[in-house]
């Protein structure tokens, strides 16, 4: 545990250095919502659907490639093998990310949801704090594949790449562009795995519910499924030796 | 019973298809500083990676303190700096240093002691990547030498230093040598070996001697390490020259 806390302290120590990076992370997706309310300004029933998908979509992608960035700087500069040398655990390192990320993804979130439902009226039958708390299961979904993805890149280039090839498939079938159930049947196949799916889903729920529902709590349990399987998942490519 | 720091045998490694190592043996004792002295792409590196556990070994074994090198018992008790920094640029000296202490259990004292030893208090807030390549490594020295391992590996330290800095590290390795720490150094530059208690000389991937500098010279009836090396590897090339005259 005390490594796992000397990392996410560390981590938090790299990423406050860095003002540009904090500002990206926190108010880009608080102005894309604002942009998005004035665009549907005549039509704020639109808002009202698109928007709660939205407070998703930006903490899931921006902390997918935040996360994936950093790993995989660890894993090119040596530090990683370093701290392999030193015997570190590598559950506790993939846990102190994840941490780490995961208090960067509360600020985030938190903003967002306050300029969402204080200053923009957001209207969803669920409680924010509900809202916001299944937001940051998915944020944290989006360090945990982060985390993942990182394994399988060389650069950094390749790892922003990772984004597209990661997300864009889950985007297209997570039910936003198409109903799921006129989809194809592979591609509903397809659709039934992918996480976003589940968190678009456990959205919709939040909209249209104001207590939790049946299906909400099955998406959370699919979706927490899936952070443990990618955490784990990460954490075994891990190598400590090379071949 | 067995007093080797470190003790390879028959050590092989392939790597991609290529041999990187081929049959080295060796033991070192302890309180030794020892030379791995060989051309870039001899195999030093890979041959002290299989040290730390880092890298696996294809045939034979290396055990380090009368283990397995890599168990996790061997965590503090022995020191690796790779030949790249391998520290956070975007933290400080003191930052850096203290999330490896952090990691391995120990106190800040232990972050002071060791930021004294490799001279650096006037940086221990500096941002590394503000500093200089010589500095960079001696960061990268102090959290190695956390804990007071018995055992240190360093891969080129010296490398890319100017002669005052490369004097006063090797000042520092013989302390260090003074309080019983055993350290196993690597470089490409052949002076250096004269420093040095013991020589692995290494070339290809294979072990051309294992011996003092005293020794190694008297064998070869040469002058410096140069020669020795040249003289070690010239034999089979005077023989194939010889045979097509």
């Amino acid at each position: 545990m005390r490594a796992t806390f000397a990392t996410t302290w560390r981590i938090l120590q790299q990423l406050f250095r860095d003002h540009r990076t904090l500002a990206l992370l926190w108010l880009v997706p608080t102005l894309l919502l604002v942009l998005l309310r004035y665009m549907y300004d005549n039509q704020l029933s639109v808002f009202d659907s698109v928007g709660p998908l939205l407070l998703v979509i930006f903490p899931f992608v921006t902390m997918f490639l935040v996360t994936s960035i950093t790993t995989l700087r660890e894993r090119t500069r040596g530090t990683l093998e370093r701290l392999m040398t030193l015997s570190m655990s590598k559950p506790s390192l993939i846990l102190g990310y994840a941490l780490a990320f995961a208090l960067l993804a509360i600020i985030q979130i938190g903003l967002i949801s306050f300029v969402a439902f204080g200053l923009l009226d957001l209207n969803m039958q669920g409680s924010p704090v509900l809202v916001a708390s299944v937001a940051l299961l998915i944020a944290v979904l989006g360090v945990a594949l982060g985390l993942l993805a990182s394994a399988f890149a060389r650069s950094e280039f390749q790892a922003v790449q990772f984004m597209p090839a990661f997300i864009f498939p889950q985007f297209l079938l997570c039910g936003l562009l198409v109903p799921r159930d006129t989809m194809a049947e592979w591609l509903r196949w397809a659709s039934d795995i992918f996480p976003l799916t589940y968190a678009v889903e456990a959205l919709r729920q939040l909209s249209a519910h104001a207590d939790i529902t049946d299906t909400l709590r099955n998406d959370l349990v699919v979706l927490s499924c899936w952070v443990l399987g990618a955490l784990l998942l990460a954490s075994l490519t891990l190598r400590r030796k090379t071949k | 019973m067995n007093t080797d720091v470190a003790a390879a045998h028959h050590v092989s490694i392939t790597r991609e298809g290529s041999k990187i190592l081929r049959h080295v043996s060796f033991a070192i004792e302890p309180g030794k500083i020892v030379g791995l002295i060989g051309p870039s792409g001899s195999g030093k590196t890979t041959l002290m990676r299989a040290l730390v556990g880092l890298q696996k070994v294809s045939e034979g074994t290396v055990d380090v303190l009368g283990m397995p090198a890599g168990s996790s018992a061997l965590r503090d008790r022995v020191g690796y700096m790779a030949q790249s920094p391998s520290v956070y640029e975007d933290l400080s000296v003191a930052q850096n240093i203290r999330y490896f202490a952090r990691v391995l259990g120990y106190p800040k004292t232990e972050v002071d002691r060791v930021i004294s030893v490799v001279d650096l208090q006037a940086q221990r807030r500096q941002l590394v990547s503000t500093l200089s390549g010589g500095q960079r490594a001696r960061v990268s020295l102090a959290i190695a030498l956390l804990g007071r391992p018995a055992l240190l590996v360093l891969d080129e330290p010296t490398v890319g230093l100017d002669p005052v800095l490369r004097e006063r590290l090797w000042e520092l390795f013989r302390t260090l040598r003074e309080d019983g720490v055993t350290l196993i150094i690597s470089s490409h530059v052949m002076e250096e070996a004269s420093r040095c208690d013991q020589l692995l000389l290494i070339r290809d991937g294979r072990l051309l001697a294992n011996d003092t500098v005293a020794n190694i010279l008297s064998s070869t009836s040469t002058s410096s390490v140069e020669e020795a090396f040249l003289k070690l590897v010239l034999p089979h090339k005077k023989a194939k020259e010889g045979y097509l005259q």
